[in-house]
């Protein structure tokens, strides 16, 4: 899946990343605690959050996560949006709750991190 | 003889900076050119405890070595120390404060992460002596 069908299927605003529109999608996660994302390299993951602060922002840079969608309309403090932007991370708001956001994803395909490893 | 060696400074409480150190860690291995999955593990270990200094610790320091066989992590902090080394070693098993858990910290994984992407960990640590982590990683060709 690429992010421009994650951004649809979230009817989500892209806030950094204009130019990773194209990048694939191979899993999906979501979570508030930061360690459940710090389990293993996230490579390949689009990360669902409802956490907006600069340690979501630094938790996906470190662990690799391809793009991270803040949930229920939250939007980024501009220190947020430059973390993001000088290391290349795609941020994108949608307006969707966490278990709507997650559901409308898994509807389209995409599947967890549980799946990756075992399908 | 190491090709690397680099000292960080890790401030306690300091939230705003928290990470920076793990991510200019992050930047110095891809500079040398390390593959990507190694640096993500490294890159983890190294957020993980430094975020533990931040949480626990008086200031500390992270120190990273490079050398031919392996990447090296060392992170010591002036805190109170870990009590019980087998319970932190326990997932869900956290000390961590209200203001750390509101960030998304504190689930009890700091250490049990940091083992699950490192090759060799070794704790030191008493109540009241602060915390010496020593993570390594076996450098892999190609």
């Amino acid at each position: 899946m690429e992010l421009a069908e994650i951004k649809e299927a979230l009817k989500a605003n892209l806030i950094v990343g204009e130019d990773k529109l194209g990048m694939k999608i191979e899993a999906g996660a979501g979570g508030d605690l930061m360690s459940d994302l710090l389990r293993r390299p996230m490579n390949g993951v689009v990360v669902l959050s409802g956490l907006n602060n600069l340690q979501v922002i630094r938790t996906a840079i470190i662990a690799g996560v391809a793009a991270l969608v803040l949930v229920r309309g939250k939007e980024p403090d501009p220190g947020m949006v430059s973390e993001a932007r000088t290391h290349g991370l795609p941020v994108l708001s949608t307006p969707f709750t966490m278990f709507t956001a997650c559901g409308r994803l898994f509807r389209q395909g995409l599947r967890g991190l549980d799946q990756k490893l075992s399908d | 003889m190491p090709t690397l060696s680099k000292r960080f400074s890790i401030k306690a409480r300091d939230y705003l900076r928290a990470g920076e150190v793990s991510i200019e860690v992050q930047g110095i291995l891809k500079k040398i050119g390390f593959d990507a999955e190694l640096i993500r593990r490294v890159s983890i270990c190294a957020y993980e405890a430094e975020m533990n200094v931040v949480m626990h610790g008086g200031d500390g320091t992270l120190h990273l070595f490079v050398d031919t066989s392996a990447i090296a992590l060392v992170v010591k902090d002036s805190g109170p120390g870990i009590e019980n080394i087998e319970l932190a070693m326990k997932e869900g098993y956290s000390t961590a404060s209200e203001e750390a858990r509101e960030m998304g910290f504190g689930a009890g994984m700091g250490l049990p992460n940091i083992k699950r992407n490192s090759d060799s960990l070794k704790i030191d640590s008493e109540k009241g002596k602060g915390a010496l982590l020593a993570i390594s990683f076996d450098r892999k060709v190609g």
